[in-house]
């Protein structure tokens, strides 16, 4: 190395007010940024994000093509395994985008650095769920465009209720992301798997493929206090009824507050033990 | 005002940078940190030395409010770090071998992210001024992952001081790099201590390090401090030639001065032989 000449540190820099709004949102956006800068240095992320929702579509709308054939009604019904595919990709994948980006700080050793930065916690969960949801846009939008050309299947048909399905599962998937991100804070990325299994969990309760009645009566009290099944039940009801029940969605958006609260309880319960365990020392390890 | 009130409003030019009383940490059935109490003084450069699992990491974590004390305080320019940290993260600062930056993004996409996390006004100038310092203009726009060991440490370090901090925390700053790289950042650390009048708090079993760094040296052992004073002052105490040798009498539990040569005769006698 050359000579090292001592570091001069010259106009010692500038630093912005810490405390406020736009503070909190400024150190939002540089995490934010920090996942767009790594989700542009890799093509095959990128093609990765589209290539699983895009594979469930062809699937399922292949099915849904073969079964118009039959003489169901309900599977003559219009785009239902094609609109449960697509929303519960929703669900699926910003939950998943939420956890991964969480584990990616693991796997690059570099939750300590932010851990010490002036960034809350509360601003790493902001960050998190705000990429989440850029992360789903850029996975769904292509396969919901797909959906539209090759089977004729238009998500937008939905309409306005859409908005709501999407915000309803937007915030479940930020719940379940909260609680995977707390155990994987506390346990380390042991606990990984289950950032992936804990959404699947969900999958047979949340009557994705099916309406709520064909539970067992106990069964379906367990499913209606899920937020998701509600926007199941509600998509069913407008595509093969033409029937939109509001009051669902209200329910739903009530039980996605207090599982949101739950979930924010959960994260800072297991950040807090997983400093008095001294977790975050072994963390990437 | 009530306590909380002086609490939360921690005095920005009287606090020390690092008072320590009492502190303790157990995990389980061990004591990693036992009833340690040190205080930093403004502008000076100390050293944690000890052996592995001496308590020198959970130390430096604790005063990063990475670890929550089992009992003791921690304060940092006044701020308990327990529960007011954010008052003063920006005024610390953080370097260790084994946090890593994210490897797929560039040296300069790392340095921006955290440049915006530490509120630094002006992003690129400040950037600019770093690499100059650090010999980093070369390295700005490749991946962290493609870096050397020694390239990794200057391009932490450039982030460690990114807001210029006024505490400067490293744990083991130049472990795994060669003599003339370790060398290198270690004069680039003193020199940034004198110009800013920073504190640094060192956690290292680096004796070259400590020696040419370190204005006092905290000794830990077993989680307890055995020795707090200067390189020099150890060293006679001790009656040794180097920091080195004051280290390996205190992790082999051998007692200081006239009394070490009274407890362990068979070091003495093999000290006189030579």
């Amino acid at each position: 190395m050359s000579e090292a000449r001592a570091i001069s540190v010259g106009a010692t820099p500038v630093l912005l007010p810490q405390t406020g709004v736009r503070a909190a949102l400024r150190r939002i956006f540089a995490l934010v940024r920090r996942y767009i800068y790594l989700l542009r240095s890799s093509g095959i992320r990128l093609i990765e994000l589209i290539y699983w929702p895009f594979l469930q579509m062809l699937t399922w709308g292949f099915l849904q093509k073969y079964l118009a054939g039959t003489t169901s009604p309900l599977a003559q019904a219009a785009g239902v395994l094609i609109g449960s595919v697509l929303l519960w990709d929703i669900l699926f994948r910003t939950k998943i985008g939420f956890s991964t980006t969480f584990i990616e700080e693991m796997w690059s050793r570099n939750l300590g650095n932010l851990l010490t930065s002036p960034l809350r916690p509360y601003e790493l969960v902001a960050a998190l769920s705000l990429w989440s949801v850029i992360r789903l846009l850029v996975s769904m939008i292509p396969v919901a465009i797909a959906a539209y050309f090759i089977f004729g299947f238009n998500l937008l048909d939905l309409g306005l209720p859409l908005a709501a399905f999407f915000a309803v599962l937007v915030l479940t998937s930020w719940s379940l992301g909260l609680i995977s991100a707390g155990v994987i804070l506390r346990y380390g990325l042991g606990a990984e798997e289950l950032a992936w299994s804990l959404a699947f969990l969900l999958l047979p309760l949340c009557c994705v493929y099916y309406p709520v009645s064909v539970l067992p009566e106990w069964l379906q009290w367990v499913a209606l206090a899920l937020p998701p099944t509600h926007v199941f039940e509600g998509m069913r009801s407008i595509l093969l009824h033409n029937v939109f029940d509001a009051t669902e969605l209200w329910r739903a958006l009530a039980l996605n507050a207090i599982y949101l609260v739950i979930g924010y309880l959960a994260f800072s319960f297991f950040l807090r033990s997983a400093r008095v365990k001294g977790s975050l020392l072994q963390l990437g390890e | 005002m009530t306590e909380r009130q002086t609490t939360k409003e921690p005095s920005a030019s009287s606090a020390a940078p690092v008072l320590v009383r009492d502190l303790v940490k157990v995990y389980g059935k061990v004591t990693a940190v036992d009833h340690i109490s040190f205080t930093l003084e403004p502008g000076t450069t100390v050293a944690l030395l000890g052996g592995n699992g001496a308590g020198k990491t959970t130390t430096i974590a604790m005063l990063l409010g990475l670890v929550v004390p089992t009992s003791g305080e921690v304060r940092v320019f006044g701020a308990d770090i327990s529960n007011d940290r954010d008052l003063v993260a920006h005024r610390l600062n953080f370097q260790s071998a084994y946090v890593d930056l994210p490897m797929r993004l560039t040296v300069r996409q790392n340095l921006t992210v955290y440049a915006g996390l530490y509120g630094v006004a002006d992003i690129d100038s400040r950037i600019a001024y770093l690499a100059k310092e650090l010999q980093l203009d070369d390295l700005l726009d490749r991946p962290n992952g493609k870096l050397s060991a020694g390239q990794k440490t200057r391009v932490g370090l450039a982030k460690a001081l990114l807001n210029a901090p006024e505490l400067l925390l490293l744990d083991e700053p130049t472990a795994s790099l060669d003599p003339d790289t370790a060398d290198w950042i270690r004069r680039a650390l003193k020199g940034y201590a004198r110009e800013r009048g920073a504190t640094l708090l060192l956690a290292s079993h680096n004796m070259t390090e400590v020696e040419r760094l370190a204005d006092r040296v905290i000794l830990l052992d077993a989680g307890q401090i055995v020795e707090d004073g200067t390189p020099r002052e150890l060293i006679e105490t001790y009656g040794r030639e180097t920091l080195e040798e004051v280290f390996l009498d205190v992790v082999r539990g051998r007692a200081s001065g006239s009394a070490r040569r009274d407890l362990d005769p068979p070091i003495a006698v093999m000290e006189e032989a030579t």
